[in-house]
């Protein structure tokens, strides 16, 4: 599995106050931690207390960049934050996110098309979020009609079908499952699936336990990448054993060494 | 061609590319080295990736010889077998061998129990007599291997030898002793993909670089297997080029050993009359478990007939022409 870090998060007070007071230390240290983890990629989320989300964006993109050239996760609802972090970026991006809206799908195809991004597009529209499967295959087939319309290379596509916390929406959690899988069913080539992991978890105790769960059962209906917390050590550890049990990965006796020397962590 | 291409398969990782051999330059005395490995895609598919090195052929030499060889072996070795010296030279540059495997069975206590220094004389003769790197196997009791090898090793220091085999149960004397003296180690599993990647792990954390490691997946010659090692191959492989570091080394696949050891290529003519010649069935026997195993991914496949090289070697050539 694609695993992207979600730690750079102003929503953290600690990355928050980082951003502020432009503490280049913590963040590049923290993008360190992440990568020596095993992540593949890093989300870039400035927050919602940022007065200016491009700046700070473009800022976190180039001290980050001073550290990993690995792939960065744009997290932005401004489409200005998200081209001043592409720009900022010598190495490849992923744009998170557009929704289904036409006139959003617009700006970050092109956007991901001139940058050569990847593109997160999440099961919504202006109208919210479907209280119902259906409602989601709907929007995720709107989706990648106007991908392949408009060349979007469908494999490089990212549908995230948005998982609420299980403390809101527990009906709904099994829905998530089958529709992983059911979006690889709408297209040739499939598109991709993503999931925020930690919102699962989202204000209920025994959070990890949780997360790892969920990312276990996500992982057996073939869910492709997670936002997720890489030093959470149980976690990723049931995630490589789960990709085994799923026989994507040969079994050995040391196979989380195994894991670990193939990522050269 | 558009079609076409959407059908061709991406892999993301290169199989580790190992060098065999080392030239004044670089501390050894070969005067031919060679790489194996390096490949992103299954054999021969050249448009799915790049395949920067061809299987080789290593002539399998013996220090000392079984009564009961087959006549197909027995005859046209007869004039080199009791000179290992001279048998390796004779491989090296007229059967059109890439390199020379030197398997020490002598030093066995059950076939002679040859002394240490007849070893490490007889290696030192041999690399005197051909320019191409060498490949040294012990005799296969741990014991003696472990006193043996580790003292070859260090003499031949700085030669990028390739030795054998270890197992799981037997690593560490002869992979500590390879990694001080800049050689490739040969690393045995019984046709398991599970042992074969846990055994690169405990190279790796005794600090075996993935670059000096080939893999023995053990084989069974055509009629003794060779589809199951066939299918071990193909699978580590696959995993090699989707990313598995710990599977993504070369193989080794000892051809002549397994195949002249079938009931087919032994038995003679009188025994076995639908079988045809028997010197000509020794040799197919050997050709068709080659030629198989270079399908299935071989990087090095030892083998013992000149006639047997030869044939291999060109159909090789042939397959390596895009």
């Amino acid at each position: 599995m694609f695993i992207i870090g979600e730690l750079i998060n102003g929503m953290d007070q600690r990355v928050a106050a980082a951003i502020k007071e432009k503490n280049k230390d913590f963040i590049r240290s923290l993008a360190r931690k992440q990568v020596d983890a095993g992540a593949d990629a890093l989300d870039v989320n400035c927050g919602p207390a940022s007065r200016d989300a491009a700046g700070d964006m473009r800022w976190l993109v180039e001290t980050i960049r001073k550290e990993a050239s690995c792939v960065l996760c744009l997290d932005s609802t401004k489409p200005e934050a998200i081209e001043a972090g592409l720009e900022a970026s010598a190495h490849k991006c992923v744009i998170n996110s557009t929704s289904a809206d036409i006139s959003r799908l617009e700006v970050y195809c092109a956007m991901a098309k001139k940058y050569k991004a990847f593109l997160v597009a999440l099961v919504m529209d202006r109208k919210g979020v479907p209280q119902d499967k259906d409602g989601k295959l709907e929007l995720a087939a709107q989706i990648l009609n106007f991908a392949q319309e408009n060349g979007f290379p469908l494999d490089e596509l990212y549908l995230d079908p948005i998982l609420l916390p299980i403390n809101v929406a527990q009906n709904q959690l099994f829905g998530i499952l089958e529709l992983i899988k059911d979006f690889k069913s709408l297209s040739t080539p499939a598109p991709k699936t993503l999931l925020g992991l930690s919102n699962v978890s989202q204000g209920s105790k025994k959070r990890k336990l949780i997360n790892r769960t969920f990312l276990v059962m996500a992982s057996a209906y073939g869910l492709d990448a997670a936002i997720l917390d890489p030093l959470d050590q149980e976690l990723t550890r049931s995630l490589i054993t789960s990709e085994l049990i799923l026989n994507k990965s040969i079994y050995c006796d040391d196979f989380i060494s195994a894991y670990n020397k193939s990522k050269n962590i | 061609m558009a079609d076409e291409l959407k059908l061709l398969e991406k892999w993301s990782l290169k199989v580790h590319e190992v060098k065999l051999g080392a030239g004044p330059s670089a501390g050894g005395s070969r005067e031919i080295i060679f790489n194996i490995g390096g490949q992103s895609s299954f054999p021969f598919l050249f448009k799915e990736g790049d395949i920067p090195n061809r299987p080789l052929i290593a002539a399998e030499v013996l220090d000392c010889v079984e009564d009961d060889w087959p006549v197909g072996l027995r005859t046209d070795l007869a004039s080199v077998s009791k000179d290992p010296v001279e048998w390796a030279r004779k491989m090296a540059s007229d059967s059109g061998a890439d390199l020379v495997c030197l398997k020490l069975q002598g030093l066995h206590p059950d076939l002679g129990n040859k002394p240490v220094k007849d070893a490490m004389a007889l290696v030192e003769a041999v690399l005197k007599n051909i320019k191409t790197p060498l490949i040294i196997l012990g005799c296969g009791s741990a014991d003696k291997d472990n006193e043996v090898l580790p003292a070859i090793s260090e003499a031949t220091k700085g030669e990028r030898l390739l030795f054998g085999d270890v197992v799981s149960e037997n690593y560490k004397t002869l992979a500590a002793a390879c990694i001080a003296d800049g050689h490739n180690i040969i690393a045995e599993s019984p046709i398991d993909v599970n042992i074969a990647k846990q055994l690169n792990i405990l190279l790796s954390d005794i600090g075996m670089p993935l670059d000096r490691i080939v893999i023995n997946p053990t084989i069974g010659a055509l009629g003794y297997g060779l589809e199951y090692a066939y299918s071990i191959m193909e699978r580590a492989k696959s995993a090699a080029l989707a990313g598995d570091k710990m599977l993504a080394m070369p193989f080794i696949c000892f051809v002549g050993q397994e195949s002249w050891r079938a009931k087919e290529a032994k038995v003679s003519l009188n025994d076995f009359p639908q079988g045809g010649n028997a010197r000509m069935r020794g040799i197919m026997w050997e050709v068709v478990t080659a030629m198989a195993m270079v399908e299935a991914g071989a990087d090095i496949l030892t083998m013992r007939h000149p006639e047997a090289i030869k044939i291999v070697k060109s159909a090789i050539t042939d397959l390596m022409k895009r």
